[in-house]
Order: C-alpha cells, then sequence, then structure tokens
C-alpha cells in the first residue's frame, strides 16, 4: 500500500459563531475568533490517498487529476472566500468554520469523487489553518 | 448542529530548545563513541525541537472543535514546555535511566500529556530534532 498526498493552498475568511448562544459567550469561548467582521488564513490542504501503483503507470493515481480534483471540488468553492457568507456548509445554523469542520467539509467534497474514480482509497485529509496549528480528518476512524 | 462525524483530529506544533547528550552508562567509553558518534560528545550539544501533539475526539457540536486551543496549550506549556525547554534533558529525572534520544524524548512527552486533553485523546506525539529527522510515538 502506498500513501500519496498533494498538498494545495487556499486563502480564505471566517469567524466563529454559535448562533444559539448569547453574545457574551461566544465571546469568551471563541475569543477573537468571534469578531463578526471576520479574519483570514492562508490554508494549506494536504490529500492523501491510498492504493498500489498501476503495473502499468507506476502510478497510484495521476497526480494532475488528483489536483483537478481538489481544485473543482474545493478551491473553486473555498478559495479567496469568507466561508461563513459563502460556503454552503458554513452558512449561518450549519458547521461553524473550525480548522476540524473545514477537514471534513473538505473530506464530505473529495470522497465520493476519489471513491467512484476507483483505483485508490481518500485516507487522509489535513488543513493547516497556520504552519502551528492544523486538523486532520481520516474519515471518523 | 453536526452530524456524528465519528473522530477527528486537531494538531498544534510547538518549540522546544535543549540540549543533551546521549550516552549509554551500559555500554564501554569506546562503545558510546561507535554507537552515538557526535552526539557523545562529552559537554553535550543542543536542538531546536518542534514537538506536534495530535489529539483526537468527536468534534463539539456546540464549538466545532475537538479540543479547546488555548486549553491545550496551558496543558503542554505546563508538563512539557516548562519541564524541558531550555534545560539540559540528560538531568531530568525523566532521563536518569533512559538515554535522551529523540525516540525516548517523544515517549516521555507522550506519557507526560496522556489523559491531559479529556474529552478528546492524545493521538500521537511526533518531535522532529532536525528538519530531516522526526519520531513519533502513538502510546502503542
Amino acid at each position: 500500500m502506498i500513501f500519496l498526498t498533494r498538498r494545495a493552498t487556499f486563502s480564505a475568511s471566517h469567524y466563529y459563531w454559535n448562533d444559539s448562544w448569547p453574545a457574551e459567550k461566544n465571546e469568551q469561548v471563541f475569543g477573537r475568533c468571534a469578531n463578526r467582521n471576520g479574519h483570514g488564513h492562508n490554508y494549506t490542504l494536504e490529500v492523501t490517498l491510498a492504493g498500489e501503483p498501476d503495473p502499468v503507470t507506476g502510478f497510484v493515481v495521476d497526480l494532475k487529476w488528483l489536483k483537478d480534483v481538489m481544485e473543482q471540488e474545493v478551491l473553486s468553492a473555498w478559495d479567496h472566500r469568507h466561508l461563513n457568507l459563502e460556503v454552503a456548509e458554513f452558512a449561518a445554523g450549519k458547521l461553524i468554520p473550525t480548522t476540524e469542520n473545514i477537514a471534513i467539509a473538505a473530506w464530505k467534497r473529495l470522497e465520493p469523487v476519489v471513491t467512484t474514480a476507483g483505483g485508490a482509497r481518500l485516507s487522509r485529509v489535513r488543513v493547516y489553518e497556520t504552519p502551528e496549528i492544523f486538523a486532520e480528518y481520516r474519515g471518523g476512524l | 448542529m453536526n452530524a456524528d462525524y465519528g473522530t477527528a483530529y486537531f494538531g498544534r506544533r510547538y518549540l522546544l530548545s535543549a540540549s543533551h547528550r546521549l550516552h549509554a552508562d551500559a555500554l564501554t567509553a569506546e562503545e558510546n563513541r561507535a554507537t552515538y558518534g557526535k552526539c557523545n560528545n562529552p559537554h553535550g550539544h543542543g536542538h531546536n525541537y518542534v514537538v506536534e501533539i495530535l489529539a483526537g475526539g468527536e468534534v463539539d457540536p456546540e464549538t466545532g472543535m475537538v479540543v479547546n486551543m488555548a486549553a491545550m496549550d496551558e496543558t503542554v506549556r505546563s508538563r512539557v514546555l516548562d519541564r524541558f525547554d531550555h534545560t539540559n534533558l540528560n538531568l531530568d529525572p525523566l532521563f536518569v535511566n533512559r538515554v535522551p534520544t529523540t525516540e525516548n524524548l517523544s515517549k516521555a512527552i507522550f506519557e507526560l500529556l496522556d489523559g491531559g486533553f479529556a474529552p478528546a485523546t492524545l493521538a500521537q506525539v511526533r518531535v522532529e530534532e532536525t528538519e530531516n529527522n522526526f519520531f513519533e510515538c502513538t502510546g502503542d
């Protein structure tokens, strides 16, 4: 089994807010991240696929294909967007765009495409909010 | 607010500067030099270690978080960084009977942090000794 990882970056803004809480609790729990004007990050998205190299091409999957899938499924929807205001998963009353939830949402976008294509399975999605802060999702395992 | 997504992981990287000397009391001086090379030099040497902590658990539906980062920072600071940063690892009681290799440092950090991120659990400690080598402990 080979694990293959492709990395891409996207830039987006967000804020943390739970509508079922009063403003004071949001500010207490989320601190500066609760500023309703939002703030932004340069995110790094790492997508890891697991599979066996094809005996003819030596590829687990074509990296160009994976790049295009990441672009179409994730970056085109998230890059240079306000996650709370412009991305369906993070609309008011849905998921708070924490790094954990961004990793899960990226998995949900990528997993059906990778699975349908066959040849490799999605093993791990890692999202770096900064070089020191990241979240990872492995499909709930 | 959240569906049940199972386990997700939150990771954080910290910097820790410390010195050490690799020397096993059970080996002769020649054997130590042969085994550890430059790392056996008598007066020790230092590294800027990167300590990467990975905690796993359910995403809290109210906060969207596996673990509160400020609480994680405080746990890591009080249990690990305050203990090891700008110290000589060989002088720490944890390394009296074990050589402060980065393998053993990653195990020691895992033991110090284990249970500290409830309700999330410590999934992995990675210690990067330099940009070119790192060690991971998953508690197994």
